[in-house]
């Protein structure tokens, strides 16, 4: 326990030295989706319609820029090997990683987005369960976003890959987190698509983990 | 230059904490630090290309391996194989008769491993990189003070690793193999970057080590003065026992 303690402080303070990473994943989002009102024209109806998913996408695709660094840091600078080697089991040393890539990219990318929502004109009523969708899919997005870092070490060209590799097995976060805003928005309730995102996000916490661990073990071998 | 305490044996320094001293002994009686590693038969594949065949080596506590051979020979994958980074096509590497695979987690206890790259975080300071090493593999090492007077690197300890040398990042890496406490080291051009003074000193830390029942697995073209050890030509097939 001490020892993930030990790796979690690490980790935050390479997070900390080199905050310009997160804030320019941060800048990449609000520009991807300030985007849109020039692109599709500002009538305010149409931009509450679109908002939602375009702030999902946009999100995606922000959390998919700083997930080549997450391990090719270490595996260029032979940090990698020597964390396969520690006593720590690698599936865990994972999970923090991943916690911390959320701490500082998901959750930053979630404090962002109400400034968006008053931007696209998404309606009062849907800012909580879209938030929400955003707190429970966003884990998932560096969970699986691991397993294809891990995946990608050592490939030329690795960010291309990466989002080729990512973004297909996303999908379902983007359909469940757009459909819980709707479903508000139509009196549904937006409970069926949380508790699908929710058995979503326990999937990869459950599944994910393993497979970047293993990813990782070719990948130094 | 310590008034207090015996030499450390499983360091060769001297030591504020004569416990050490006792605690080692109690090693030794116990049987924790007579081990035999071994390996038998191994045959490795490196992108098409057989790289070792019917290698292999036997090293007991106290004793020192150097891996010799021209570029390419296999130094580096017979320690990344040693390590269990990499597992052999055919053959075993054993500790104690235990093939290294079937419990990956002790192995890695007992090991330290020092490669080429030297796994040092420029945005952290010198202090936090070897830190975060020794508080990693947890207690049983030598203060990580101690090991940076060890390697003179104490007066760099507050100074971001950005702007150390190519020899300064080395000794950073190996300050590794003292704050580990681990049993066998696996090092791998260990003098790479490192001044005459610096590898002299190497020297001495690997004998202090073997002194106190520790192994050493060495990759090296430089003479490191190990009189005692054996070496193990790579290139033809071959074995060796130390």
């Amino acid at each position: 326990m001490n020892a993930l303690a030990v790796m979690f402080r690490r980790e935050m303070r390479l997070a900390m030295r080199q905050s310009a990473d997160s804030l320019m994943v941060i800048a990449f989002f609000v520009i991807a989706v300030v985007l849109f009102p020039f692109g599709v024209g500002p009538e305010p109806n149409m931009l509450a319609r679109i908002g939602p998913g375009v702030i999902w996408v946009a999100a995606l695709l922000a959390a998919m820029l700083s997930m080549e660094r997450m391990f090719l840091g270490d595996y260029e600078d032979g940090s990698l090997e020597l964390l396969v080697l520690s006593p720590v089991a690698l599936e865990l040393a994972v999970m923090i990683k991943v916690l911390v890539h959320w701490l500082t990219t998901g959750l930053p990318l979630i404090c962002a987005a109400p400034l968006l929502f008053v931007m696209m004109n998404v309606p009062t009523e849907i800012w909580p369960v879209l938030l929400l969708t955003l707190l429970l899919g966003t884990p998932v997005l560096s969970l699986i976003g691991s397993v294809g870092a891990a995946l990608i070490l050592g490939a030329r060209r690795g960010g291309v890959l990466l989002s080729l590799l990512v973004l297909p097995l996303v999908i379902p976060v983007l359909i469940f987190a757009v459909g819980a805003g709707d479903a508000v928005l139509y009196g549904d309730g937006a409970k069926a698509n949380l508790m699908l995102l929710g058995g979503v996000f326990l999937g990869a916490l459950a599944l994910t983990p393993w497979a970047t661990a293993q990813a990782i073990r070719e990948a130094v071998a | 230059m310590f008034g207090v305490g015996l030499p450390c044996p499983r360091t060769g320094f001297p030591s504020l904490n004569p416990s050490d001293t006792l605690l080692y002994r109690f090693r030794v009686i116990f049987g924790d630090l007579m081990a035999v590693f071994s390996g038998h038969d191994i045959e490795c594949i490196r992108g098409d290309r057989l790289v070792l065949k019917n290698t292999g080596f036997s090293l007991s506590s106290g004793h020192a391996l150097l891996l010799k051979g021209a570029n390419g020979a296999g130094k580096s994958t017979l320690l990344r194989l040693m390590a269990g980074l990499m597992r052999p096509v055919s053959g075993r590497i054993t500790w104690d008769g235990t093939d290294i695979a079937d419990d990956p987690a002790d192995h890695n206890q007992r090991l330290v491993y020092i490669g080429h790259a030297d796994a040092v975080k420029p945005a952290l300071s010198v202090l936090e990189n070897v830190s975060f090493w020794a508080d990693l593999s947890g207690p049983g090492g030598m203060p990580v003070a101690d090991a940076l007077q060890a390697f003179g690197i104490a007066h760099l300890a507050d100074l971001p690793a950005r702007y150390l040398s190519a020899g300064q990042r080395r000794r950073v890496n190996l300050t590794r193999m003292l704050t580990s406490g681990a049993a066998l080291w696996l090092l791998d051009e260990p003098t790479t970057a490192l001044d005459a003074d610096t590898a002299a000193a190497l020297s001495t830390l690997i004998g202090a080590h073997l002194k106190t029942g520790g192994m050493a697995v060495i990759s090296t073209h430089s003479d490191l003065g190990l009189t005692s050890a054996e070496t193990l030509l790579l290139g033809a097939s071959n074995s060796a026992a130390a």
